[in-house]
């Protein structure tokens, strides 16, 4: 039961409180201990996203921004530097910045509803009739409220990340930290997803930070995209994608966009290559 | 239906093949009764009570004995999952004495407890216990670190994680642990029934020991089945609902 007194928010109300946050990346380093010593994970990274701004970290695998991801959500902790999301720093993780991971990672001792409502039921302050409510309405939102008694193992890959995307959504957090959701999907479920996820975020306003290797990917959902590069994992280049939404994957616009990140890619992998000689 | 069937034929041609070797009296009739026999001893055991009242008393000593060692193992499994210092002792000490087949501790018990009920639910419960820990701390130890990570991210903590992630993501060794645990503590509460007369009660374990005592081989046959069927019945009537959720929902394959 609740403490007598406490405020009780209804399921409609719950559903419009519509807060992204702002996130200040500060000087953050991380080394892991590799074979052959340590290897500088991420060396002075800062970055700031805007609330309800949609950011793409892009680099070749290995070059640290998985690792910045973890950060932002507390998972892991930097060796120097600091996160504050609305100025306050990360301390570890917390409701507020959920993740979706590039595997589903959804429980399968719950089907799709019970999964969904996970991590409502650790949210206080909510009636579990209200809990079911707002599960409901993620599901509905994803496309898959037929499916919540389903059991996970019945369902694609595909509607495997719906149900995740509609678990990290449920308790309403201010920030969205994705990593590689779509890399396991054929590329007709992907550009669905990029078409939904483009309408969810547009829907209910939230601060994204989104990981990927794919070059389209990212300047197809980012309002901007950073480049990454490896050893050390630093932010080489922005680029600011400022193509009205929703966006086509296959648009010539963003295939133009996508060229040009493309380059400052492979012209830092040329880079490493004369610094490896 | 048909396999219904077809299992009720295999076992009705295993009765005619007993049925037939009798008549061909290739062995004794003292050294193997036939099926009529051993019947008519089941029907004399149920009607005059030893049956019921043996059975009664060994699934009592198996129950509290079994719910003992469950009790005492899945803490340990986590404890031994959780810690160095508890898998380094407590698990080394439990891989080792899962090893020890429980007959072995009948001797011990004996010397221990005498001639009582502790020392039968003694053995059940070291029957019981070793293997319910290995089997929860190899669970806990495979759970993946995903789900422990996803489930931080939504807030969760300690005892929310042990019993709301942890615990679940390793419900499938658990029950297969558990199984392990219950045919384990059957198979010493019979080693422990044949070795310990104790006057407190006389269990099926009993009933074979004194068939054996009396050369009454249509009562050493007839507590055998009876032994027999009720590991069946366990399996049929608690495991397999168990096993088929399990298998439902992280779609394992099924038989």
């Amino acid at each position: 039961m609740h403490r007598a007194g406490r405020h009780h928010s209804s399921a409609t109300e719950e559903l419009q409180v519509i807060a992204p946050s702002k996130l200040a990346i500060e000087n953050v380093s991380k080394s892991f201990r590799g074979a052959s010593g340590p290897v500088l994970a991420l060396d002075r990274v800062s970055l700031n996203v805007a609330e309800a701004e949609f950011v793409c970290l892009v680099g070749a695998s290995g070059c640290g921004k998985t690792t910045l991801l973890n950060i932002i959500a507390g998972l892991e902790k930097p060796d120097s530097g600091t996160v504050l999301a609305d100025g306050k720093p990360v301390r570890g993780p917390g409701r507020e910045r959920l993740v979706m991971f590039q595997e589903p990672a959804l429980f399968p001792w719950l089907d799709v509803f019970g999964n969904v409502l996970f991590g409502l039921k650790l949210k206080p302050n909510l009636t579990n009739k209200d809990r079911r409510q707002v599960a409901k309405y993620y599901l509905e939102l994803v496309g898959l409220r037929r499916f919540e008694r389903a059991n996970v193992h019945e369902l694609s890959g595909g509607m495997k990340q719906r149900v995740s995307l509609a678990r990290a959504l449920a308790p309403n957090p201010r920030v969205l930290l994705m990593d590689e959701p779509f890399a396991a999907l054929d590329a007709l479920t992907r550009e669905q997803l990029y078409g939904d996820i483009q309408e969810i975020w547009k829907a209910r306003r939230k601060t994204i930070v989104f990981v990927t290797h794919n070059v389209r990917e990212a300047a197809c959902l980012g309002d901007r995209v950073l480049l990454f590069s490896p050893h050390p994992g630093r932010v080489q280049e922005k680029f600011t994608v400022d193509l009205p939404r929703p966006r086509d994957i296959n648009s010539v616009d963003l295939a133009a966009h996508a060229t040009r990140i493309t380059k400052a890619l492979k012209s830092l992998g040329q880079g490493e290559a004369i610094a490896a000689k | 239906m048909k396999r219904f069937l077809l299992a009720a034929a295999f076992f009705a041609v295993l009765v005619l093949l007993w049925e037939a070797a009798y008549r061909a009296k290739i062995w004794s009739p003292v050294l193997l009764p036939s099926p009529r026999q051993v019947v008519t001893y089941l029907e004399g055991a149920a009607a005059d009570g030893t049956l019921l009242k043996a059975t009664v008393i060994t699934m009592r000593r198996l129950i509290v004995g079994y719910l003992i060692g469950l009790v005492m193992g899945l803490p340990l499994g986590l404890l031994t999952a959780r810690w160095k210092l508890f898998h380094d002792t407590i698990g080394t000490l439990a891989l080792g004495l899962q090893t020890l087949p429980s007959v072995c501790w009948v001797p011990l018990a004996l010397l221990w407890f005498g001639q009582t009920e502790a020392a039968m639910l003694f053995v059940v419960v070291m029957g019981t216990l070793w293997s319910v820990v290995i089997a929860t701390e190899t669970g806990v130890r495979n759970v993946p670190p995903i789900y422990r990570r996803a489930a931080l991210t939504m807030g969760s903590k300690r005892l929310h994680m042990w019993f709301k992630v942890i615990l679940p993501a390793a419900l499938p060794f658990i029950v297969s642990g558990m199984k392990q645990g219950w045919a384990f503590a059957w198979r010493s509460l019979m080693a422990a029934e044949i070795f310990v007369t104790i006057l407190t009660g006389f269990g099926l374990g009993q009933l074979l020991h004194y068939g054996r005592e009396l050369s009454a081989m249509e009562q050493v046959i007839g507590i055998m089945i009876v032994i027999v069927v009720i590991g069946l019945l366990a399996d049929k009537i608690f495991f397999s609902p168990i096993e088929k959720f399990l298998h439902r929902r992280w779609g394992t394959s099924q038989a």
